[in-house]
C-alpha cells in the first residue's frame, strides 16, 4: 500500500490544481489546469510523440556517452593520482559554467545534428557519475586493501577486482542523478540548435496547454531514464541490493 | 595439504612503533620458528594487529627490525605472509568459491584452474555444496572457514590471524578454535594468532606472548604446557 501512496498525493495534487484554477477562472495563459494540458496531450499526440522520441535519442546518446566519459576519466583519475592532483579541480571549477552559455559554441562549432546535443546532454551528466565513482573507489576498506596486499593482489588487481565492483552502487547513483539532469539538459541543447525536439513546443510560452503537454513528456522520459538505470542496477549488482 | 612453503621463520627486534605522538608498541622482541605457531594477547589497543601488520610488510617500524624468512625488506616480508582479518571481508559480489580461490587468480593462476584447486577443500573444510553461495547466504562460522581457506590459499608460509574468531558467538567461536587446531596441524605454517582470548590461544598455539597496554611491550613469552589460564590471566592483569 505504501508503495503506492505517490498515486494518491499526485491525484489530490492534480484534483486541487484543477479546482483552483476552475474556482479562480484562471486564465489559460497564466496557468493551464491538468485537464487543458491532457486535452493538448491528445490533440498534439502525433507531433509530440515524434519531438519526444527526437529528445529521447539525445537524451540517451547524450546519457551513454557520460557514463564512458565519466567511468572513464574516474577510473583515470583514480589509477594516476598525479593526474587527479592536476585535473580534478578544474574539472569541479568547471561545473560552474552554465551550459547554457556554451550550448550555442557548440552548435557552431559541431552543427545542427545530433552529436551537439548528445554532447551538451554528456557535459550535464558526467561530473555526477565522475565524482560518485571516485568516492565509491575510495570508500573500499583500508583493511580489505591491505588484506589483498597479502593475497597476492597487486595495486591493478586491486583496483579492478575490488575497487571498481566496490565503487559500483555509488556509479549508479551518480547515473541516477545524471539521469535525471539529462531531460532538462537536452531541452538546453535543442534551444540551441533546434531539432524537432520537445523544445519545438515550447517555443510559444503563450500556449502554456501546449507547453505543459510537453514538460510532462519531457519528465516521463526522465523518470523512463531514472528507471532504467535502477532497473540495470539491479540485474548488474544484485549483492548490493541485498546487503 | 595445500602447495606452498612449509613455514617460514620471524624475527623482531626491538621494535618500536606509533602513529603520530602515539606510540603503540615499544622495544618488542620475538624469535619465532619456522612452522612454529606463536599466539599474541593483550588488552585492546596493545598493538597486536599493528605488530601483524608490521610482520607483514603493511607498515615499516620507527624502530628496530622485522625479518621473515630473512629478508627484513617489506617487499619480502609481504611476499612471505598471507593476513587474515578479524571481518571477513569476502567480496559480496563473488561466489565462495572463487572468493576463496582469488589468491590464486591474483598470482596469474586463470579463474577455471584456480577454481579447480579451491574446490576439493571445500569438502576438507565442511563447505561442501556452499561452493556457489553468495558469502550473505553463509553463516558466520562458514564465512570465516571461507576466509581462512582463501588465507591458506594464498601459498604463504606465514599465516597471520588477526582475532579471526572475534565476531562469533562463544560456541562457534569455540567449534571454530577447535577446527583451527586441527586444520594447522596439517598445514606445516608459521602461525601469528592475535587473540583476546586465552584459552583459544592455550588451545592453537604452542607458545604465548602477552603484550602489556599501550605502548605494547612483551610481558611474558612462554611454551603454552608452561601455562594456564589464571596464568595469562594474572600476566593480562599486571
Amino acid at each position: 500500500m505504501k508503495r503506492f501512496a505517490w498515486v494518491g498525493v499526485l491525484a489530490g495534487l492534480l484534483l486541487a490544481w484543477e479546482a483552483w484554477v476552475d474556482l479562480r477562472s484562471v486564465p489559460d495563459y497564466l496557468l493551464p489546469s491538468p485537464s487543458g494540458i491532457a486535452s493538448a496531450l491528445w490533440d498534439e499526440r502525433s507531433t509530440l510523440l515524434s519531438q519526444a522520441a527526437v529528445t529521447a535519442r539525445e537524451m540517451l546518446l547524450g546519457f551513454a556517452l557520460a557514463v564512458i566519459l565519466g567511468l572513464g576519466a574516474a577510473i583515470l583519475l583514480q589509477r594516476l593520482p598525479w593526474l587527479r592532483s592536476a585535473v580534478y579541480p578544474l574539472l569541479v571549477a568547471s561545473q560552474s559554467i552554465p551550459v547554457v552559455a556554451i550550448a550555442p559554441l557548440l552548435v557552431i562549432y559541431l552543427g545542427f545534428g545530433l552529436s551537439p546535443k548528445a554532447l551538451i546532454v554528456a557535459l550535464v551528466c558526467f561530473f555526477p557519475i565522475t565524482a560518485n565513482a571516485l568516492d565509491g573507489f575510495a570508500s573500499a576498506p583500508a583493511e580489505l586493501r591491505s588484506t589483498m596486499r597479502t593475497l597476492n593482489a597487486t595495486p591493478r588487481a586491486i583496483f579492478w577486482r575490488v575497487e571498481l565492483p566496490w565503487a559500483s552502487p555509488r556509479v549508479f547513483t551518480g547515473a541516477r542523478i545524471a539521469a535525471s539532469y539529462a531531460a532538462v539538459a537536452a531541452l538546453f541543447a535543442e534551444y540551441a540548435g533546434g531539432s524537432g525536439g520537445l523544445a519545438d513546443s515550447m517555443h510559444d510560452q503563450l500556449d502554456t496547454q501546449l507547453v505543459g503537454a510537453a514538460i510532462l513528456l519531457l519528465a516521463l522520459l526522465a523518470l523512463a531514464l531514472f528507471g532504467l538505470v535502477t532497473l540495470l542496477e539491479r540485474v548488474m549488482i544484485p549483492w548490493a541490493r541485498e546487503g | 595439504m595445500i602447495a606452498t612453503m612449509a613455514g617460514a621463520p620471524i624475527s623482531i627486534e626491538h621494535v618500536g612503533h606509533g602513529y603520530g605522538p602515539l606510540s603503540v608498541l615499544h622495544d618488542v622482541s620475538l624469535e619465532i620458528a619456522a612452522g612454529s605457531r606463536l599466539a599474541v594477547v593483550g588488552p585492546s589497543g596493545c598493538g597486536k594487529s599493528t605488530l601483524l601488520h608490521l610482520i607483514a610488510g603493511l607498515e615499516q617500524p620507527r624502530a628496530g627490525a622485522i625479518s621473515v624468512a630473512g629478508g627484513d625488506l617489506p617487499e619480502r616480508r609481504l611476499a612471505g605472509c598471507a593476513l587474515m582479518p578479524q571481518d571477513d571481508l569476502l567480496l559480496p559480489w563473488r561466489s565462495a568459491l572463487d572468493n576463496a580461490a582469488l589468491p590464486l587468480m591474483n598470482a596469474g593462476v586463470g579463474r577455471g584452474q584456480a577454481r579447480e584447486a579451491a574446490l576439493p577443500l571445500f569438502r576438507r573444510f565442511g563447505l561442501e555444496g556452499f561452493e556457489q553461495e553468495q558469502p550473505r547466504r553463509l553463516s558466520g562460522g562458514m564465512r570465516q572457514r571461507v576466509a581462512f581457506l582463501r588465507t591458506l590459499l594464498a601459498g604463504k608460509g606465514v599465516l597471520l590471524l588477526d582475532e579471526p574468531f572475534a565476531s562469533l558467538d562463544a560456541l562457534t567461536r569455540e567449534e571454530l578454535g577447535g577446527w583451527l587446531a586441527e586444520t594447522l596441524d596439517q598445514e606445516p605454517r608459521t602461525v601469528v594468532l592475535v587473540t583476546h582470548d586465552v584459552d583459544e590461544a592455550l588451545r592453537t598455539c604452542e607458545r604465548v606472548a602477552v603484550l602489556s597496554p599501550r605502548p605494547g611491550r612483551l610481558l611474558l613469552d612462554a611454551p603454552s604446557t608452561h601455562l594456564s589460564h589464571d596464568d595469562l590471566m594474572e600476566a593480562l592483569r599486571s
